[in-house]
Parts: C-alpha cells; sequence; structure tokens
C-alpha cells in the first residue's frame, strides 16, 4: 500500500459580490482545512448534506477549481501549484466518475469514439491498437463488444454508467474521483454498478474517492469515511468503527436518520432540528452546536481541533471523549 | 375493519403515443383506510407515479384511464366513482386539493417563483372554503406554523427561493393541506431531500397523520422509507401490482421474486464494509419494449420456459391479506 493522495489544509473560499461595485463583502467557506490521504487500492468516501463541500473537495483535487490554500499532494507533485501544462501530465493519472450518465456522455458520439477520446487524446493514434485498447475496456466493465459502435441514447442508465466507468479507466489511472456515481440508477441496477466498483477496484488498486449521501452506498463501497459538515471534515474513520461507534453527534445523527430496510426496526430517531448552516455565516465555534443535542457553552466559542480517538479515528468535538454515541449495530440479517 | 375511504378497481391508464402504446399503469386494485399509510414502491417506469396522478385525475394527454373504478368515500358517506367526472369538472377540482391532498417530489419547481408563499397558501385555502382574504392569510399562517416553519408570520411574505430544500418540502405539505384534505397523497416526498431533512419530512407526516386520522399513499422507490412509513405495500413492476400485502409480510416473507430480487438487492446500513450486493440481471426495459407475459421473466431466476413468457399470471392469495401475481404460486391444492 503507498498513500496515492494526500490533501492538507485544504481551503477553497468563494467571495460574496455585493453592492455597485461588487465589492467583496464576505466569504463561503466551502471548504475549510480539509486533510485526508488515500492509498492505492483503497475508498475513502465523503459524506455529508448538500452544502457541505464534498463535492468542492473533489473538485479541488481534480483542479476543476483552484484551491484558496493547501496541498494536494498526488504522485508526488502539489497539484494546487502546478501550472495548466504541468498538470497535464498527472490528469492522465486522475480521472472521475460522474453523477447523471445521461447528460455526462456525447449523445453524437459512438461508444468506441466516447471510450476511445481520452486515448487518442493521449497520443494513441493507432486506431486497430485504440479499438483493441476500447474492446479490452468494455470487457471489463462487462458490455458486450458488439455494442461499440451504438450511441448512447440506445443504452440503459447502468449501461451507460458502466461506459462512463470504462472511459475513465482507459489511462490507466491511479486515483478515480466518483461524485455520486449511482444516485441517479434504479434500485436493481444501482446494486450492479456498486459492485462492479468494488470489482475494479481490487482488480486494478485504484485508490478511490467517492462522493456520496446515500450512507448504506457508502456502508458497501468504502474503506474509509470523512464526514464533512460546513466545509470542515468533523469525523474521519474505518467504515466499520464510524458506523458502529460514531465519535461526533452530527455523524450519529446522520446514521439514525438513515431508513433501515426493516419494519421491525423502526427505532425512535434522532431528528434533527433546523438546517444545515449557512457557509457564508457559520455559526460560531463548532459548527454544529445549534442543531446539537451535547451542545454546551464551551462549544460556542471554541473551534475544536480534529483529535485522534483511536488509531485512523479522528473526531472534531470537544466533548469526544465525554459523551457515548449510538451506532448502527451490525450483526444484520437479510432474507 | 371500518369501509375503505378510498378504493382502486382494476385500473388501467394508457399512453396512446405515435410509436406504440406504453401501458404504464395495468391492472392496479387496492385499498385505502383513514389513518393508515399504504406505500407504492418500485423503480422507474413501474407506473407508481401514474397511479397517484389517475386518481387525482391529472394524467397527462396522451395518458388517459381506459378502464377501472376509482371510489372515493366522501364525508357524508356516498361513495364517487372518480373515474366518471369529468377531469376538469366543478366535482373533480373541488376534490383535488380538497378531500385529495397531493405532495410532489420537487419542491423546487412544484412552488412558483412569482409569488410569496402565502399567496399560494391563500389561493389554495379560498379555493376551498369560502374565507376572505383577511381570514384565509390568517389560515396560511396557522398551516405554515402546523407544518413546523419557524416563525411563521415572516414566512408567509417569502418567496420559495428564500427557504431551504426542507422549508419548501414542508410548504408543499401545507398546501396540501390547505384544503382540510382526508386523503393525502406523497409521491417522492423525500426524494430530493437530505437524509436528516428526510427524518424531519416523514415525521411530519407521520404526526399530521395521527392528529387528522389522515389517509396517506406514499408513493417511493426507496424501501428503506416504505420499511419505516408504510402500513400496507403495493409492489409495481412495469405497470403490473406483482405483490401486496401487510409491510411485515413484504419484508420478511415475500412472495413474488421481484420483491425478494428487490430486497436482496438493495444496500443496507448493517451490511459489512464492502460487501458486495445480491443483483438482478439486465435492467428495465424500455416502454415500448416490454416483455410479454410476466414483464419480469426476463429477469427472473426461477422463471418458467413457455408459460412465465407467454401469459401473465393471474393473483394468487396467500393467506387473508397478501397475494402476488406468479406463476410459482399456482400450486394444486395438498
Amino acid at each position: 500500500m503507498s498513500t496515492v493522495l494526500d490533501v492538507r489544509s485544504l481551503r477553497k473560499l468563494f467571495p460574496i459580490r455585493s453592492g455597485l461595485l461588487s465589492r467583496v463583502s464576505g466569504h463561503v467557506k466551502a471548504v475549510d482545512d480539509v486533510s485526508f490521504t488515500i492509498d492505492s487500492g483503497e475508498t475513502l468516501s465523503l459524506v455529508g448534506e448538500s452544502g457541505c463541500g464534498k463535492t468542492t473537495t473533489s473538485r479541488c483535487i481534480l483542479r476543476a477549481i483552484a484551491p484558496t490554500s493547501g496541498e494536494i499532494l498526488f504522485q508526488g507533485q502539489d497539484v494546487a501549484k502546478l501550472e495548466r501544462r504541468e498538470l497535464r501530465p498527472l490528469r492522465r493519472q486522475m480521472q472521475m466518475i460522474f453523477q447523471d450518465p445521461f447528460s455526462s456522455l456525447n449523445p453524437r458520439m459512438t461508444i468506441s469514439e466516447i471510450i476511445g477520446e481520452p486515448l487518442l487524446v493521449n497520443g494513441m493514434t493507432d486506431t486497430a491498437e485504440r479499438n483493441a485498447r476500447v474492446a479490452e475496456l468494455l470487457e471489463l466493465v462487462q458490455l458486450p463488444s458488439a455494442y461499440l459502435n451504438r450511441f448512447p441514447h440506445a443504452f440503459s442508465g447502468g449501461q451507460r454508467q458502466r461506459i462512463g466507468i470504462a472511459r475513465a479507466l482507459a489511462l490507466h489511472p491511479s486515483l478515480i474521483v466518483a461524485d455520486e456515481p449511482v444516485s441517479a440508477l434504479d434500485v436493481s441496477v444501482q446494486a450492479q454498478i456498486v459492485n462492479l466498483m468494488i470489482e475494479l477496484q481490487d482488480r486494478l488498486g485504484l485508490a478511490m474517492l467517492f462522493v456520496a449521501h446515500d450512507l448504506s452506498v457508502v456502508k458497501h463501497v468504502s474503506h474509509r469515511v470523512a464526514v464533512m459538515y460546513v466545509g470542515r471534515i468533523v469525523e474521519i474513520a474505518p467504515t466499520k468503527a464510524l458506523f458502529a461507534s460514531p465519535g461526533h453527534p452530527y455523524t450519529e445523527a446522520l446514521l439514525s436518520a438513515v431508513p433501515v430496510p426493516d419494519p421491525r426496526r423502526r427505532a425512535s430517531r434522532i431528528v434533527l432540528e433546523g438546517d444545515v448552516a449557512d457557509p457564508s455565516n457559520p455559526p460560531s465555534g463548532c459548527h454544529f452546536h445549534p442543531r446539537c443535542r451535547y451542545a454546551t457553552d464551551r462549544c460556542k466559542v471554541e473551534t475544536p481541533p480534529l483529535v485522534e480517538i483511536a488509531p485512523g479515528h479522528a473526531v472534531r468535538c470537544l466533548r469526544a471523549d465525554e459523551i457515548s454515541l449510538k451506532g448502527v449495530d451490525g450483526g444484520h440479517t437479510t432474507n | 375493519m371500518a369501509d375503505p375511504i378510498l378504493s382502486i378497481r382494476d385500473l388501467h391508464t394508457y399512453f396512446f403515443a405515435d410509436e406504440g402504446v406504453v401501458r404504464a399503469v395495468d391492472g392496479t386494485s387496492f385499498d385505502l383506510y383513514a389513518g393508515q399509510t399504504l406505500g407504492i414502491v418500485g423503480e422507474s417506469g413501474c407506473g407508481k407515479s401514474v397511479t397517484a396522478r389517475s386518481i387525482l385525475r391529472i394524467v397527462d394527454r396522451p395518458g388517459r384511464i381506459v378502464s377501472g373504478e376509482i371510489l372515493l368515500r366522501r364525508a357524508d358517506g356516498s361513495v364517487t366513482d372518480m373515474v366518471k367526472l369529468p377531469a376538469d369538472g366543478r366535482e373533480a377540482r373541488a376534490i383535488r386539493g380538497g378531500e385529495i391532498g397531493l405532495v410532489f417530489q420537487e419542491p423546487m419547481s412544484s412552488l412558483s417563483a412569482f409569488h410569496t408563499i402565502g399567496n399560494q397558501l391563500i389561493e389554495a385555502v379560498r379555493l376551498h372554503a369560502p374565507l376572505s382574504k383577511k381570514q384565509a392569510r390568517a389560515r396560511a399562517i396557522e398551516l405554515l406554523a402546523m407544518v413546523g416553519i419557524p416563525r411563521p408570520e415572516q414566512r408567509v411574505d417569502a418567496y420559495s427561493f428564500e427557504l431551504s430544500g426542507g422549508l419548501r418540502q414542508r410548504v408543499m405539505v401545507a398546501l396540501a393541506l390547505a384544503g382540510e384534505p382526508r386523503v393525502l397523497i406523497a409521491d417522492e416526498p423525500t426524494t430530493a431531500l437530505d437524509v436528516t431533512t428526510q427524518a424531519q419530512i416523514l415525521e411530519l407526516i407521520r404526526s399530521l397523520q395521527r392528529d387528522r386520522d389522515l389517509a396517506v399513499i406514499l408513493i417511493t422507490h426507496d424501501m428503506g422509507v416504505i420499511a419505516e412509513m408504510a402500513d400496507d405495500v403495493v409492489v409495481m413492476y412495469l405497470g403490473k401490482e406483482v405483490e401486496k400485502g401487510p409491510v411485515d409480510a413484504i419484508f420478511h416473507a415475500p412472495l413474488h421474486p421481484y420483491t425478494r430480487a428487490l430486497l436482496r438487492s438493495i444496500p443496507n446500513v448493517l451490511a459489512e464494509p464492502r460487501e458486495k450486493l445480491a443483483t438482478i440481471a439486465g435492467s428495465i426495459p424500455h416502454p415500448f419494449a416490454r416483455p410479454r407475459g410476466c414483464p419480469f421473466h426476463p429477469r427472473c431466476t426461477e422463471a418458467i420456459q413457455g408459460l412465465c413468457d407467454v401469459a401473465f399470471p393471474e393473483t394468487f392469495d396467500v393467506g387473508a391479506q397478501q397475494a402476488a401475481a406468479c406463476h410459482l404460486l399456482n400450486k394444486p391444492a395438498a
């Protein structure tokens, strides 16, 4: 195992402009001091509610947007500081799988053109060589090679997502960023894609950043999970530990809100009051304190640091060692 | 048990497109009781939303109800067949939003951006009750308070884009309740929401149901939400009702291979990390290319050649309350 991605103190501020002269009147702290690493063969999931900064974080890593500060070390180079020209060889190594399989494929291109394009752009000009690689990729994502010359409209959502995965894998990347890759799919198809992603990762040894809001899917795909709230990581832990014994009250509430597909387990839920805090004007101290049932006066003024409570398990809560929180227990039975 | 408040009998709603006929709803029957929640669950194209729109008589052209009955027991005890009413007639309009309220999936697009939420509520209130503008405004504030919107006196003058997704969905619920309905149809009410907000909205629907003895039809693709909320469940696949029964039976003794496969394939928060899911082979067919016979047979591991691909199975009762449409249940009496 080697570290593929090392993100250190990543910060992204978006300016808020107002008034006649569009002066900067404030900032949205979309990503605020986010650090994590991902090893080869490992999936780290970023979870949190809309507006928590998980997508902004993933876009900074791909340099789709420039981070305000911090380091993004990928294969020994700092993606955050490279010039456009220097970025290009690195970009080959980091690929993205998109959420919407309907809008992320060009309807005027055949499947072989879509999957072959990254190869062509990166210098594989020999048609026969390219076609052979495309056929290999189709096999990898379990689509018949007879589909090569069809257009995207002929495919279902699940098949399109397989095409998107094949395209992402074309250049042998070492890092895949997948932003909600299964949330647009039907349940029966979602399972196929989740399994495919697990299989391919094990086979190819990829590092994966999985951005998702569905905690059930996250449980199935990730080795480790980072929970974000208003731009900050509030908890990061191995998957099992995070679900079984969460250390942050926000994680506890998130887990509690997930409906369990078993009517015999209708539990009393922790229903959080109010909405996610406004990232342009977040609450003082711990951003979560207005919605937290364990909050004390101290939480309103002090910003909690991210502290390790067990090996690999860090929590951003002032009361982490005083409170005991409830996770979702394992030992599940499916029919 | 008391008489059902709403009975759907063999409902068929088809869409007559140039390319052919789409049998969006093809023979659905169920009963809904006051104070109970009926969950309709299924994947895209199964006909769950068209069922809801049929009940309200708001099926868009080229779709129309071909046959069947939608029997609504009115407050005075009489029974009205919604199918027989003209869709735009006075009576259908009075029932829509009056006796039957509807909560849509998309709180962003279902609310007007040009009118304050108060004006939209006042309009809805005055459609169904002879109140002055002033009285209706007071009622609107009352409704906003009822669905748990903080500072309703101020929020009544807000526009929908000034509210968060969760608050917007609460406004949608308030709108649905403006006509004091006895039946509430919620079509994917929480699909666009975050999980914590979803928990708030489900709790709101539950508490309103308790207080007002509402009959709720909850339409969703999410088996977790069904397990959490429903008393009875209808499972649909490609326009057909494949199984129905009490929620516990559906989850713990499912009869239809589709129900069983669906339950196995859903990701579970209780699973082991990196645990693979059971899958259903293939994908949902295109509406114009639906399979003959049982619609699920090409994806079914238990399909019987020469039977399942030829004839649609009849519905077999198992026990007093559960039933499924599957040839495998057609066993000669022992």
